[in-house]
């Protein structure tokens, strides 16, 4: 087990911004039931990272290995196993909480009976709110809508930008157990959060800003 | 990889600031010469037009004007595509320098226009097919800059700058095509009078220097622009500040 | 899943989105009503006059009109961030696209071009024109979208995206301008109106096979930053 490479390696990656460095020569290898938290104070290029691991920005130098491979060649199959949640609400407010789901499946290309949709939304806790539309939600349940699509897209890897944002106390918890049984079963999650965590299984910190 | 090293060096801008210094006085020289020469030539040498008398004698600078502006633009489109494919930074530096040379030389052929129509229209202003397509070209000009200026990320500027080029490119043929049909539809061909054919060969001579002339003035100019960007972006690297200090 | 499926579920989405939000596809309708019901204020109410204008006065609003509504495109994505989703899917972004900005189309040049008999009507543009008008403004819409597209594409993370957008847009919109009224306009006349409504045809076939690229390229671009 040991020999095979990481599902996900970063080899010497480097971004900057504006002239300003936010990491150079960061290394890291995330294997199957790894829990990843990236710490650093505002603008150490958190979000900037999970954004190019993501594919959604390509401001960076260095190379990223999916599975062993280059991942420029591995987009699809990389898109397809991770999920990434940004900042923003991920959700179209006009539209009802199981409408935003099925659209969000359908954009991954998975077809996704509405039942599981049902189970997804109430496993987050918004099994009554199923109908409404998303501006008549609150903040923290317009989160839990766009949290949900982690229960019916399947993935490998997880990409979390602040999860815990509007997110109550108990509803924290909730999220860290998500976590680890997700982790559990052999996922992967990157997550950056101010939240101290805790987990009932062993967390790496990468911390960030370091460099300046 | 070898055959690619040539890719890199001219996209290196320290290199590139030293070679096109050597290079500037061999554009400046032959442009001045060409330019000056060929409207002296043109304006005081070239007999009148038998129809218009004195006042053709601004295509010395029309023609050229409107003829590198087009190119200029071909040419910033060509920097955008090799800056989107091969994120050469260099290429998004031409591109940049490009627009506003390429901006003030349509102008020229508008203004130049404008005065030569006042005594051969008796306006300032007619909607002629050339005269409205070099119009259309200043506006997909001013369109660019001003996209370029409203981000304030450079990288994205560049980037987005290039797709717009690039989508400018592709419709500049269709744009002069569509401003031609429109015109023979209103106008039948009776105000034409600058055909190919009729143009006399004393008088295309000079206007062959004043066309090579512009060309070699808007790649002087734009390699002036050029290395004052190279400079500004570079501003923080040890051989700029040895420059300036004049090491 | 399949990619027309793929492609029904965007489009169903905004439909969605757009009808019940009904501002986003009635109010550049209305600005094609109330613009084009200006002119004859600005210009005088004699019916030869406005006869000869209107193929032309309709035509701009019209592309006035789609312009406005293009500005919202990519906008209400970008903020709710769902755009990410749309960039980040495993499928090529070109049918995305596509299907994105048919979708548009639907809501805005499509009610657009079924509304212009009626201002035809109020600008006394002759009745041998209204059908040539109708079809052109449907296949001239469609490219106007398109070519839209692109400049919301690459305004979408500006703050200040509309009037910018204009900038942009406005002189790619000239071909479909010349070639939609010259059709109106020789219908009128009596001449041949097919030349010009193929040509904005073969427009649309262009802009169909191209410009979902740029699109895409701008879209990319946009979050990127």
């Amino acid at each position: 087990m040991s020999l095979s490479p990481p599902d996900l390696k970063l080899h010497n990656l480097y971004s900057e911004r504006d002239e300003r460095v936010l990491f150079a020569g960061l290394s890291l290898s995330v294997s199957a039931g790894d829990v990843v938290q990236l710490a650093g104070p505002n603008g150490s290029g958190k979000t900037t990272l999970l954004k190019v691991l993501a594919g959604l920005s390509s401001r960076y130098e260095g190379d990223i290995y999916w599975r062993g491979e280059n991942l420029i060649t591995q987009r699809e199959d990389f898109r397809q196993h991770s999920l990434y949640l940004g900042h923003g609400s991920g959700i179209k407010a006009q539209l009802t909480a199981l409408e935003n789901l099925r659209w969000s499946c359908a954009v991954r290309g998975q077809h996704v009976a509405d039942a599981d949709l049902h189970r997804a939304l109430t496993k987050v806790g918004l099994g009554e709110f199923i109908q409404q539309p998303c501006y008549s939600l609150s903040a923290g349940q317009q989160r839990r809508v766009n949290l949900a699509r982690l229960f019916c897209c399947p993935a490998q890897l997880w990409l979390l930008d602040e999860p815990f944002t509007a997110i109550d106390q108990r509803g924290v918890a909730e999220i860290e157990q998500w976590i680890c049984d997700f982790a559990d079963n052999g996922g992967m999650v990157l997550l950056t959060t101010h939240h101290p965590l805790s987990l009932p299984r062993p967390l790496r910190r990468i911390e960030l800003g370091g460099a300046s | 990889m070898a055959n690619w090293q040539w890719f890199h060096k001219w996209g290196s801008p320290r290199w590139f600031y030293q070679f096109s210094g050597r290079l500037l006085p061999w554009l400046a020289i032959p442009a001045l010469l060409l330019l000056v020469g060929g409207c002296v030539w043109g304006l005081a040498f070239v007999p009148a037009d038998f129809k218009q008398g004195n006042s053709f004698r601004i295509i010395y600078i029309h023609v050229p004007a409107a003829a590198v502006a087009m190119g200029g633009y071909m040419l910033m489109a060509t920097a955008a595509a090799v800056h989107l494919i091969w994120r050469m930074k260099l290429a998004a530096i031409v591109m940049k320098s490009a627009a506003p040379i390429g901006a003030a030389l349509t102008f020229l052929a508008l203004l130049t226009g404008a005065v030569w129509g006042k005594p051969t229209w008796g306006t300032w202003w007619v909607w002629d097919a050339r005269i409205t397509s070099v119009l259309i070209l200043f506006f997909l000009y001013l369109g660019l800059i001003a996209l370029h200026q409203a981000f304030e990320n450079r990288d994205a500027a560049a980037r987005a700058c290039a797709v717009l080029a690039i989508v400018g490119a592709v419709n500049i043929p269709i744009i002069y095509w569509s401003v031609e049909w429109w015109y023979s539809l209103h106008q039948p061909a009776s105000i034409k009078f600058v055909g190919e054919s009729t143009i006399h060969p004393t008088m295309l001579r000079p206007l062959m220097a004043t066309l090579s002339g512009m060309y070699l003035f808007f790649g002087w100019v734009l390699l002036l622009f050029v290395r004052a960007e190279i400079i500004e972006r570079e501003k923080n690297t040890r051989w700029v500040q040895a420059l300036v200090s004049g090491k | 899943m399949g990619t027309s499926t793929v492609m029904f579920a965007v489009l169903r989405r905004d439909l969605q989105a757009a009808l019940r939000r009904g501002s986003e596809w009635s109010n550049p309708l209305l600005f094609f009503l109330m613009v084009c019901s200006l002119f004859p204020l600005g210009i005088g109410p004699e019916r030869q006059q406005l006869a000869v204008l209107a193929p032309g006065i309709i035509w701009v609003v019209a592309l006035l009109a789609s312009m406005m509504a293009t500005d919202g495109l990519f906008r209400g994505d970008y903020d709710d961030a769902t755009l990410e989703q749309l960039l980040l899917s495993p499928l090529p972004l070109y049918p995305l696209v596509l299907a994105k900005t048919f979708g548009h189309w639907l809501v805005s040049g499509l009610p657009l071009s079924l509304l212009s008999p009626l201002l035809a009507t109020i600008l006394q543009l002759p009745s041998e024109g209204l059908a040539v008008l109708m079809v052109s403004l449907l296949l001239g819409t469609a490219v106007l979208s398109f070519i839209g597209a692109i400049g919301a594409a690459l305004t979408v993370g500006l703050r200040k995206g509309g009037l910018l957008l204009s900038l942009i847009v406005l002189p790619l919109y000239i071909p479909v301008l010349i070639f939609g009224s010259a059709a109106v306009k020789s219908a009128i006349d009596g001449m041949a109106y097919l030349p010009p409504l193929a040509v904005l045809a073969a427009l649309l076939m262009a802009a169909l096979a191209l410009a979902p690229l740029a699109i895409g390229g701008a879209l990319r671009i946009s979050v990127d930053q």
